[in-house]
């Protein structure tokens, strides 16, 4: 098997390769349009803010490229909120895959959420072989709203979208990389699609 | 709910843990990255990983050590001590740290903090302050790991470091480290209810009581114990069990 990540201006893409050798996978990290269009699955993750990715993805058209692929692709945290309409982080236009806003944290909560939280109302398949809620590692100050692609919620003063599936691309808010056993699993599940 | 964190910590010296002793589960508990995988399986919620070696010379030897530890560990992890600029701190997220933190060299110069968020965001800068309350009843600003005094507030130098852009603040009561006697409850909830980042609070955790303690009238929310994990005095499987039946959420 094949496995991409994307490459890009965004951190946190080591911690995402090493998770995948802690479950015996190997993956490029490339932003090569030929080699991630022939990978069998794709990882596309991030830590960073919205507006400065989405320059880098288009002038690389790693946009069009991503919104175009026909595998699999996993968006982790940044890379999941790059996949819905509109991130309310320095108004940017992303790619427009999921249907659903990303906004802001806001009232008197700690911004950002660090720390572990509960997904609840889970899917298959991302989630398959977990229980129906487990705990995750979130560190976010933004979130993805509701909407009829949402396969998993979580509650941090709203309840929003800790995942996301429209055909074969995913999302998810929290780090599967850093989310201990339960993580691995979602990982698992992932490249078994 | 965001569930309430417990961090172990591990000293590191010259790439091997201090203090840790007393672990028949693994080979080496000098280990660090055996030691904080053993913290990880236990339930563990995040490591920090507090390097003391002395000289500049054996810092090469913590950016492998964190590389080491970033391949092998599976929940997140802050590295400390030391850090004096983005390059140091750039080197340790390449090698898979989480999160870094700065002390004494963010407070001789504020503007490291700023650089550090704008940089790879507040998400990654923990900003460590060892404070001690003094005959006058304030909390000061204590630096270079608690060897010098400073004039300035506790509480305004966290406030300024949260203005600057630190996403956390690990906070070490001198008066109450290695005590055992209980968090410094009242410089934690005052920390805690007044920032709009979170607080983990340091030092004088002796028993699950207090850890109950720190957490609610201390509205901390994370603790970080040290020698009371590795000498087992407390296992994290029975503290977590014990903060969830006094009705904390935590991760189980």
């Amino acid at each position: 098997m094949k496995l991409a990540i994307v490459k890009y201006n965004a951190g946190n893409i080591q911690s995402v390769l090493y998770a995948l050798e802690r479950i015996g996978m190997e993956a490029e990290v490339t932003d090569d349009h030929a080699l991630l269009r022939s990978a069998d699955k794709v990882i596309f993750p991030g830590v960073g803010e919205a507006s400065s990715a989405m320059n880098y993805l288009k002038e690389r058209q790693l946009d069009s490229l991503i919104k175009n692929l026909e595998q699999p692709v996993l968006g982790i945290c940044l890379g999941m909120q790059l996949m819905c309409m509109h991130s309310e982080e320095n108004n940017t236009d992303c790619l427009g895959i999921f249907d659903t806003t990303v906004r802001r944290f806001s009232g008197s909560l700690k911004i950002p959420q660090i720390g572990w939280n509960l997904v609840q109302e889970t899917r298959e398949p991302l989630f398959s072989h977990l229980p129906k809620e487990a705990y995750c590692y979130f560190v976010h100050s933004y979130y993805a709203d509701l909407c009829d692609e949402t396969t998993a919620t979580t509650e941090y003063g709203v309840r929003f979208s800790s995942a996301l599936q429209k055909r074969n691309f995913y999302g998810v808010q929290f780090h599967p990389e850093k989310s201990a056993s339960v993580g691995e699993q979602i990982l698992k599940n992932f490249i078994t699609l | 709910m965001l569930t309430k964190r417990i961090i172990p910590c591990l000293d590191i010296k010259d790439g091997r843990t201090v203090k840790g002793v007393n672990f028949e589960n693994i080979r080496d508990a000098g280990d660090p990255v055996e030691l904080g995988a053993l913290y990880a399986r236990q339930g563990a919620d995040e490591l920090v990983f507090l390097d003391i070696t002395a000289t500049v010379e054996k810092r090469k030897t913590l950016s492998e050590l964190v590389n080491k530890i970033s391949h092998h560990i599976n929940i997140p992890f802050t590295v400390g001590g030391g850090i004096s600029s983005v390059e140091d701190v750039s080197v340790l997220l390449q090698n898979g740290a989480d999160k870094i933190s700065v002390n004494t060299a963010a407070y001789r110069n504020p503007q490291l903090i700023a650089d550090l968020a704008r940089e790879f965001g507040s998400q990654c800068v923990v900003l460590a302050i060892d404070t001690k309350q003094e005959a006058d009843g304030q909390w000061y600003v204590y630096l270079n790991g608690g060897r010098v005094k400073t004039d300035t507030l506790c509480t305004d130098w966290a406030k300024q470091a949260v203005d600057l852009g630190a996403g956390e603040i690990l906070l070490t009561s001198m008066n109450h480290d290695g005590t055992k006697q209980g968090f410094a409850l009242d410089i934690t909830a005052a920390l805690a209810g007044s920032l709009p980042v979170p607080v983990i609070a340091s030092g004088g955790g002796g028993t699950m009581d207090h850890f109950v303690d720190v957490f609610t009238t201390g509205k901390a929310d994370a603790a970080l114990a040290a020698s009371i994990f590795h000498f087992k005095e407390i296992g994290i499987p029975e503290l977590k069990s014990y903060l969830h039946d006094k009705g904390i959420v935590v991760r189980q």
